[in-house]
């Protein structure tokens, strides 16, 4: 009985969960003339709709932050997990203040240090500046993967006559792989996804990302919103990270407890 | 050795060169921006304090700053009982859980403004299932009303998000208290109240402080969901950071907001770290 009662709660709980993804998906295929892409055409084709190059600028986004991220932090994770040096601490406390310090509240201000850079309305002062927000979490992530290789597996390294890069790129990086995984697959969620740094970073249409893009078909319409073509741009943002994530979920999640239970 | 320690400082030297760069700068700039009549284009001048004695006179942002700390509290509510009841009902192996948590935490792969916009839609009368005889305006319809389509959206989408931090704190309780407390004779409530609760503190500490911090930077699911509206009666205060900036183009008043919001995320944090300590001590 109660085994019965704790299968009903959950089934309806998750079929409630579910529901809005599903609904989106159905809502996306269907339209007067039947089941089918027409909404998917529309998305690409209508006014105010997205284009081809807003998927290559989402995309190139997402390559500088997942790049930059894993390139940053695999350096830093090994200076901070293996190397003693003069402000190590003091460097990682400050890295560790980026999650406090809400990013909503500094934009404005990237925003005009970005113009006296020469990044204004640039893809890669973007991508810049969602690299800096992964790094809290990431170094944390790859400076706890460092520290948990056992040291002989370097040292043997070393005494073949492996200088500190050799062993890094040689031994080190392959046993850090795991947290690799974690801190890629979540620089790609982020950058993919992410909508008001873009919205402040970015101002011309022929820059924008995808998300942007999609979002504009809601706040550029001036008459009725294609409500159809809108689900279909949710799915077409939506379906690779739920992808992603199902198939990726084991890193996911055991990057993410590592994560909460340390932090 | 000493070369060992230049080497390490090498590694380390990018990251400097980031959070230097992208953070340090930024911050002292959004400070010194408060300061000056800073517009959109053209030289910025100093004009302290006009730019926070002008935040008193702006009826929306008093407006948007109790909208915020009544979302706060809503939200944080809800969203903590939702996520601890989730929590609860997987927290143990058994068949088909595996499922349920995938189900619960399959809306945080969702971009959250993708969610917005997907909720947009479902509440529409055009497409969505919710239509009924009369016509409601689930997103602008009325202020609570647009308020409750807000809260259900989050609600779906960080839910699973909150759930899997407390499952590491409920899985990270020893079996064997809960053991000797059902000998003893422990009622169930007994267990939760006595045991779970108190030792899953640092876990509750952590989440309530996420779930603060993040509603009080809610933006997208109002901007994407109802606009700020209706009558700017769901518009929140970084929304007006926003309107500050880029539709009335004066950068410096909204560094102020900002540097007022910072200074209430720190003060808000040192309390927490506070309060957090002392009762872990």
């Amino acid at each position: 009985m109660a085994r019965l009662s704790y299968y009903t709660t959950a089934c309806a709980l998750a079929i409630l969960f579910l529901f809005p993804l599903l609904w989106s998906g159905w809502a996306s295929l269907e339209s007067p003339s039947g089941f089918g892409l027409e909404n998917y055409e529309r998305l690409f084709t209508s006014d105010n709709g997205i284009r081809f190059y807003h998927v290559v600028n989402s995309v190139l986004v997402c390559l500088i932050t997942v790049g930059g991220t894993l390139l940053v932090s695999t350096l830093g994770g090994y200076a901070f997990g293996r190397f003693r040096f003069p402000g190590r601490d003091l460097l990682f406390l400050v890295t560790l203040a980026i999650l406090m310090v809400p990013y909503a509240t500094i934009l404005i201000a990237l925003y005009v240090l970005l113009g006296w850079l020469g990044l204004q309305d640039s893809l890669l002062g973007l991508g810049l500046v969602l690299i800096m927000f992964q790094l809290p979490f990431s170094i944390f992530m790859m400076r706890n993967s460092f520290e948990a290789v056992p040291r002989e597996l370097e040292e043997s390294a070393l005494i073949d006559g492996c200088n500190s890069f050799g062993v890094l790129t040689r031994v080190m990086l392959h046993a850090v792989r795991p947290g690799l995984i974690t801190v890629g697959l979540f620089a790609f969620l982020t950058s993919w996804n992410e909508f008001f740094a873009p919205l402040i970073l970015l101002n011309s249409t022929d820059q924008f990302t995808l998300t942007l893009a999609v979002v504009n078909m809601r706040t550029a319409s001036h008459g009725a919103i294609d409500y159809a073509a809108l689900e279909a741009g949710v799915m077409f943002m939506a379906v690779p990270c739920v992808l992603l994530f199902l198939f990726l979920q084991r890193s996911y999640v055991r990057g993410f407890m590592s994560g909460a239970l340390k932090g | 050795m000493q070369r060992r320690s230049w080497v390490g400082a090498a590694y380390a030297a990018p990251t400097a060169l980031v959070v230097g760069v992208l953070f340090i700068v930024p911050l002292v700039l959004v400070g010194w921006m408060s300061l000056n009549d800073w517009p959109l284009l053209g030289a910025p001048e100093i004009n302290f304090p006009e730019n926070y004695t002008g935040l008193t006179d702006n009826e929306l942002i008093a407006d948007a700053a109790w909208f915020t700390a009544k979302y706060t509290i809503v939200i944080t509510a809800l969203l903590f009982s939702v996520a601890f009841g989730l929590a609860l009902l997987v927290q143990h192996q058994r068949r088909g859980v595996g499922f349920f948590r995938t189900a619960f935490f399959l809306p945080v792969a969702v971009g959250f403004a993708s969610a917005s916009l997907l909720f947009l839609g479902l509440l529409s009368s055009e497409i969505g299932p919710f239509h009924t005889d009369t016509y409601i305006s689930w997103t602008s319809g009325s202020p609570n009303l647009a308020l409750g389509s807000a809260v259900t959206l989050v609600l779906w989408r960080f839910a699973g998000f909150n759930m899997l931090i407390m499952l590491t704190g409920l899985q990270a309780i020893p079996l064997e208290i809960y053991e000797a407390a059902r000998i003893d004779g422990a009622s169930r409530f007994q267990l939760f109240r006595r045991i779970t609760v108190p030792l899953m503190r640092p876990t509750i500490a952590l989440v309530l402080t996420l779930m603060i911090a993040g509603s009080l930077l809610a933006f997208d699911q109002f901007w994407i969901l109802t606009r700020g509206g209706p009558d700017n009666r769901t518009t929140s205060l970084v929304m007006v950071i926003y309107r500050e900036a880029f539709i009335r183009l004066d950068l410096g008043s909204a560094a102020a907001i900002s540097v007022v919001l910072l200074g209430v995320l720190v003060v808000f944090n040192v309390i927490q770290f506070g309060v957090l300590r002392r009762r872990s001590q």
